[in-house]
């Protein structure tokens, strides 16, 4: 295979947990509500999906376990943070401490085990096209169907209604309570949708992408998701591209390495976090741009008075 | 029904239950996982709140714990304080070993003779700048680009362990050590002086404690100190004082990295005597836990700082003793900060039984 | 007989401690403008929300067309047929004229169905309104027209409107309540909220008047006079200031052709603003809200320094690049509008929250002198007549009139040259309002310079020597205050001052043609 094609292939499914992580950060935080917990919830449902699919063979199952765990956890954070008004910031560090050492104390019992690893699905016709065909159509299905989440959100947040209603309250939760939305319980279910993305994105790390457990193993990938919010200014689409940027800088050290550039590999292993913190560095620089884009009550408490 | 209301004044003895209940909840919650693990929870239980306190030895590694967690908690709560979320003192406690072992390491390479009340002062300078300066690019980032101060703190910490790594396993790696990733042990003179001959607490903690006394008139009885916590909740209070935001964020920043980088310092030429890339079993995290759990008070954080070494002894010991995963004192840790939290909505808030 | 469009009996809510609603009776006939008259904090609000299903009472009874109803959502008054207009807008910026109306529409309508019924609305009423622009360009006004066109759209059979006018030019004012009076024909009943007195007097057919939670009379507004009103609504005439002519002195404060940009996200330009205040005189600055009070506010107080270092000048030194703190050593001090948050941190003490503006008691090496600090707030909760237990309380923890009085206090007893208020009663009760203004009143009898900016026209025609009018980012020339008239301070309200925005926007429509 070409080496181009192999990075781009490589690329796609290294940019695939980001971009699953990313976009159920991107709705969570469209309804106002900022998870710092992203690391941990990832890492819960790394364990949880490596688990289940160690046990039951089934990698969906596997799946289907990280979205729970992610879900269940998020659960948690959501209660705390829109119940009883915790500080967004603590409260998602505090899942993020908790994940790390919920899952390393889980996991013990798993270290060193090996999956198989997700088959690639070469799409017919697509995959067989030279240099595309190997590059973007041979992956694993996650990988397109976190292609194919982009516009699915982009869809739901700008041409449904329930999506104007999310957006309206990330925008001001006070005007839609005095409507009579149900503020709480619709943040709630978005803070649980990006539980259950970054939970599919968890497993898909430890059941597809490794595919073992290592305590850790998410090495930091929550935390760029959340700076892939910032950098793709909330829109879905950029979240993609973003995704894929992110999934470049990591392979780039492969490349790097096999072309026989003589650097230490600490520092290519720094790429990625090195590329975030650029990143964030360059689209912040406009406070204004990033202020008019921002759902405005980010991060901010709502208490509904009465 | 219960619910919440908002009481008109912030209730005092609830701020400080709050973290007695949460460690309680805590407790609670180690007893179920024992009891459902098959362990008998009070056996277990007895070597997390028990066994660090017991005997002269265990009290002298309890504060030998305490001292790295207490310096990076005193910097944590003053960002907190001044709403600068700095979740990277890991970062720049390791940066802070990094200088003052780089020192070390000279003294030692060059063969130097020093007295170990001489080196203690250079060892944290050294360490003080390290870590400040490391904290320094946050700050420059945040006040120059406007760049979120949570994100790049933390990816700092990624950076600073990976150049860690590249340190011992390039340019400072001992040449005798049989390819380990690790530093020549440290000349002698280097060595932080001891409380007590012949046990591994050192002077350290006492630069810890006067550092939580200074912080504690700092925040509270000077006017500089005030300002900084104005921004925190009312920013807009700030501009309209003419307190200046930017001072605020440079002030807790240097202070939070330096604190943070004088515990890594002290780690290396204290009890490990060499740089490996296993320096930080987490302080810097564990900080922020302790951070809260002290109620972002400098005499809290000392307190707090207690209970997180006995959690972390307690898993070690758990490991030895027991055959538990000692990733256990990471659950614990997390459930606490989580429950802390909760508890602490009691602080702002009653609650209210209603007929529906 | 047909039963009351609405009727409440005996309804009592209790916040904490509060007593918000204390057995409240009211009646509203089909097609009745009902007035619900009462101070800051007698409880209309609450008894608005117990009404809207945004409260549920803690005790007692709402018939709806004499039937016992529960109201337990706005979702739920709404099915009944009750639509509210908020006093704070509750519109999203960021949607438009549309999706706004859409969200307070039940479930089941198109937002094209919306579109073609927001036009068929607005053209029967009068109503001019373009569905398809985003709330955040529009102004005031016509904010208010979008919420009153959603609450038509509902085909409402009682509209409640909190404090509708606030925001209005009296002129705009007067459109409003042609557009209530022909809702009101078709058999709409209303409730109309407020504390303005001439405006009950001029639309309302009968009025119930509430005084600290309980209702404490029932009158036609037609029949009475302001004054008798007045002592319905606070127990006693509404008091006097009393002023002499003033002694002017030298020019304190001057800006000279002030252009900044907007801050926020959505707010208003300033555009070459020019204004003078002399020693020894009051100088009022009106407009409605959003007008760019808040942008000339930051850039005098030194919060915004981002002006034309010369724009503003303080006894002839340029402090334009001068921050807060810098300008009050000169002897500029400001009350700000927001009094938790930003005139005094909430969860400071009183005596802390000194250390904000004033730096007496703090010592050598910034040391916090703890008594003295103490001391100076003790005093100034004398002198000032504030409700407290005492320097150690949090700020939060006060009333708003009392803690608006303490950081008015705080202002004048630094002896201020050039004083500056924003708003300086809103939402305070009617005795603290008084002592407020008398307050402003002897500080520039001592020869301090006093700007207030207010949205209350009554309040700047009562304190004020001279007015500016501010209109989309621009300052009329100056009024004296004796000669001005509502009227015309109104026109001038909408931009209409000879060269202000209106006509000069009018002039390039006009020359385009």
């Amino acid at each position: 295979m070409n080496e181009l094609a192999l990075l781009l292939a490589a690329t796609l499914g290294a940019g695939t947990p980001i971009a699953l992580a990313g976009m159920g950060l991107l709705v969570n935080e469209r309804a106002g509500v900022l998870n710092l917990g992203a690391e941990g919830m990832m890492l819960v449902a790394a364990v949880t999906g490596f688990a289940v699919a160690f046990l039951t063979g089934n990698e969906w199952l596997g799946f289907g376990a990280g979205a729970l765990a992610g879900a269940a956890v998020a659960a948690v954070f959501g209660w705390l943070v829109i119940w009883l008004q915790t500080n967004q910031y603590a409260t998602g560090l505090a899942i993020s401490l908790f994940g790390g050492g919920f899952s390393a104390f889980v996991g013990t019992a798993f270290v060193g085990r090996k999956l198989p690893g997700g088959a690639a699905l070469p799409i017919p016709f697509l995959g067989d096209l030279p240099l595309i065909g190997p590059a973007l159509f041979r992956q694993h299905l996650m990988v397109y169907l976190a292609m194919a989440l982009a516009p699915a959100v982009a869809l739901f947040l700008y041409r449904t209604r329930a999506g104007l209603v999310l957006r309206s309250i990330g925008e001001a939760p006070e005007v839609a309570h005095a409507l009579g939305y149900p503020v709480r319980r619709i943040r709630l279910a978005a803070v649980m949708l990006g539980g259950a993305l970054c939970g599919v994105s968890g497993a898909y790390l430890s059941v597809v992408y490794t595919p073992l457990w290592v305590e850790g193993m998410v090495a930091g990938r929550g935390w760029i998701a959340l700076a892939l919010t910032v950098f793709a200014t909330w829109r879905p689409a950029r979240i993609l591209l973003g995704a894929y940027l992110f999934g470049g800088a990591t392979m780039l050290q492969l490349f790097l390495q096999a072309r026989g550039v003589q650097i230490g590999a600490q520092f290519m292993s720094m790429l990625p976090y090195v590329a975030t913190v650029v990143v964030l560095v360059l689209i912040s620089r406009n406070a204004l741009f990033i202020r008019l884009n921002m759902p405005a009550s980010l991060g901010k408490p709502f208490f509904p008075g009465s | 029904m219960i619910r919440l209301e908002v009481r008109p004044v912030p209730s005092t003895p609830m701020a400080v239950l709050s973290p007695l209940l949460a460690l309680a909840f805590t407790v609670l919650a180690g007893s179920v996982l024992f009891a459902a693990l098959g362990r008998e929870p009070v056996r277990v239980l007895g070597l997390f709140l028990v066994e660090p306190f017991n005997g002269v030895r265990a009290l002298s590694e309890l504060g030998l714990k305490a001292t790295p967690l207490i310096l990076c908690a005193l910097g944590l709560a003053l960002c907190y304080r001044s709403n600068i979320w700095n979740i990277g003192a890991e970062g720049q406690f390791l940066f802070g070993a990094m200088a003052g072992g780089g020192l070390a390491l000279w003294v030692t390479v060059r063969g130097l003779e020093v007295h170990p009340w001489t080196f203690f002062p250079f060892l944290i300078l050294a360490g003080a700048l390290g870590g400040a300066a490391w904290a320094g690019v946050v700050a420059f980032l945040r006040d120059r680009f406007n760049a979120n101060e949570i994100l790049v703190s933390l990816m700092l910490v990624y950076i600073a362990s990976l150049f860690l790594d590249w340190l011992v396993f390039g340019p400072w790696k001992d040449p005798h050590g049989f390819n380990f990733p690790q530093t020549r042990r440290f000349a002698e003179g280097t060595a932080i002086p001891l409380i007590v001959p012949g046990l591994r607490l050192h002077w350290g903690l006492g630069v810890a404690l006067l550092a939580a006394l200074a912080m504690w008139l700092f925040i509270f009885r000077t006017y500089r100190g005030m300002q900084l916590q104005v921004g925190g909740p009312a920013p807009a209070a700030a501009r309209y004082a003419g307190f200046s935001s930017r001072s605020a964020l440079w002030t807790a920043l240097l202070t939070s990295g330096g604190l943070a980088g004088v515990a890594g310092a002290f780690e290396v030429a204290g009890p490990m005597g060499q740089i490996t890339p296993y320096v930080s079993s987490g302080y810097g995290f564990t900080a922020i836990i302790v951070a809260f759990v002290g109620r972002l008070h400098p005499l809290g954080c000392v307190l707090g700082s207690v209970v997180l070494s006995m959690f972390l002894i307690g898993g070690e010991l758990a490991q030895s003793r027991a055959g538990l995963p000692s990733a256990l004192t990471g659950v614990f840790q997390g459930v606490l900060l989580l429950a802390l939290l909760g508890c602490d909505t009691l602080i702002n808030y009653r609650l209210r039984w209603s007929a529906r | 007989m047909i039963p009351p469009r609405l009727e409440l009996q005996h309804v009592t809510k209790r916040y904490g401690a509060v007593v918000a609603n204390d057995d409240v009776a009211l009646v509203v006939q089909p097609g009745e403008i009902h007035a619900v008259l009462g101070e800051n904090g007698a409880g209309k609000s609450t008894l608005m929300k117990v009404i809207y299903g945004a409260a549920r009472p803690d005790s007692g009874t709402l018939l709806w067309d004499g039937v016992p109803v529960e109201v337990r959502s706005p979702q739920a008054a709404r099915e009944l047929g009750i639509a509210m207009v908020f006093q704070h807008f509750s519109l999203f910026e960021t949607l438009t004229v549309a999706e706004n109306v859409w969200l307070g529409l039940a479930r089941g309508t198109t937002l094209r169905s919306v579109v073609d019924g927001i036009r068929a609305k607005s053209e029967e009423y009068g109503l001019d309104l373009d569905p398809r622009r985003a709330v955040h360009t529009l102004s005031v006004g016509e904010r208010q027209r979008v919420e009153i066109v959603r609450a038509l759209l509902a085909n409402p059979r009682l509209l409640i409107l909190d404090e509708p006018t606030s925001v209005l030019t009296p002129q705009a004012v007067g459109k409003l309540f042609i557009t209530l009076r022909r809702l009101a024909a078709t058999g709409c009943s209303l409730l109309y909220i407020s504390h303005k007195l001439d405006e009950i007097r001029a639309l309302c057919h009968t009025c119930t008047v509430l005084r600290a939670g309980r209702v404490t009379g029932h009158c036609d507004p037609t029949q009475e006079t302001t004054d008798g009103l007045s002592r319905l609504m606070i127990g006693a005439s509404l008091p006097q200031l009393t002023r002499k002519a003033p002694h002017l002195g030298d020019v304190a404060l001057a800006v000279q052709r002030l252009s900044v940009q907007s801050l926020g996200r959505f707010g208003t330009a300033l555009e070459a603003v020019s204004l003078e205040v002399r020693a020894g005189e009051i100088v009022g600055i009106a407009g409605v809200s959003g007008s760019g009070q808040q942008e000339l506010l930051a850039a005098l107080s030194g919060e915004d320094p981002r002006g034309d270092g010369g724009a503003v000048q303080l006894f002839g030194h340029a402090v334009g690049k001068l921050r807060a703190g810098g300008r009050r050593r000169l002897g500029l001090h400001f009350v700000p509008e927001e009094r938790l948050g930003r005139g005094a941190v909430p969860g400071l003490s009183l005596a802390s929250n000194l250390l904000l503006t004033r730096s007496e008691s703090v010592g050598r090496f910034g040391w916090i002198r703890r008594g003295a600090l103490r001391k100076q707030a003790a005093a100034i909760l004398q002198r000032f007549r504030v409700k407290a237990p005492g320097p150690a309380a949090i700020a939060r923890s006060l009333s708003g009139g009392n803690l608006q009085k303490y950081i008015v206090g705080r202002e004048i007893d630094a002896v201020p040259r050039v004083l500056i208020v924003s708003q300086p009663t809103w939402g305070v009760d009617v005795g603290a309002a008084s002592q407020i203004r008398g307050e402003l009143v002897a500080l520039r009898d001592v020869g301090c310079a006093v700007l207030v900016v207010s949205e209350e026209l009554e309040e700047l025609f009562t304190v004020t020597d001279r007015l500016y009018v501010m209109a989309r980012g621009r300052l009329s020339p100056p009024l004296d205050t004796d000669g001005a008239t509502v009227e015309t301070v109104g026109a001038w309200m909408s931009g209409l001052w000879p060269g202000g925005p209106a006509e000069a926007a009018a002039r390039s429509g006009e020359a385009a043609r």
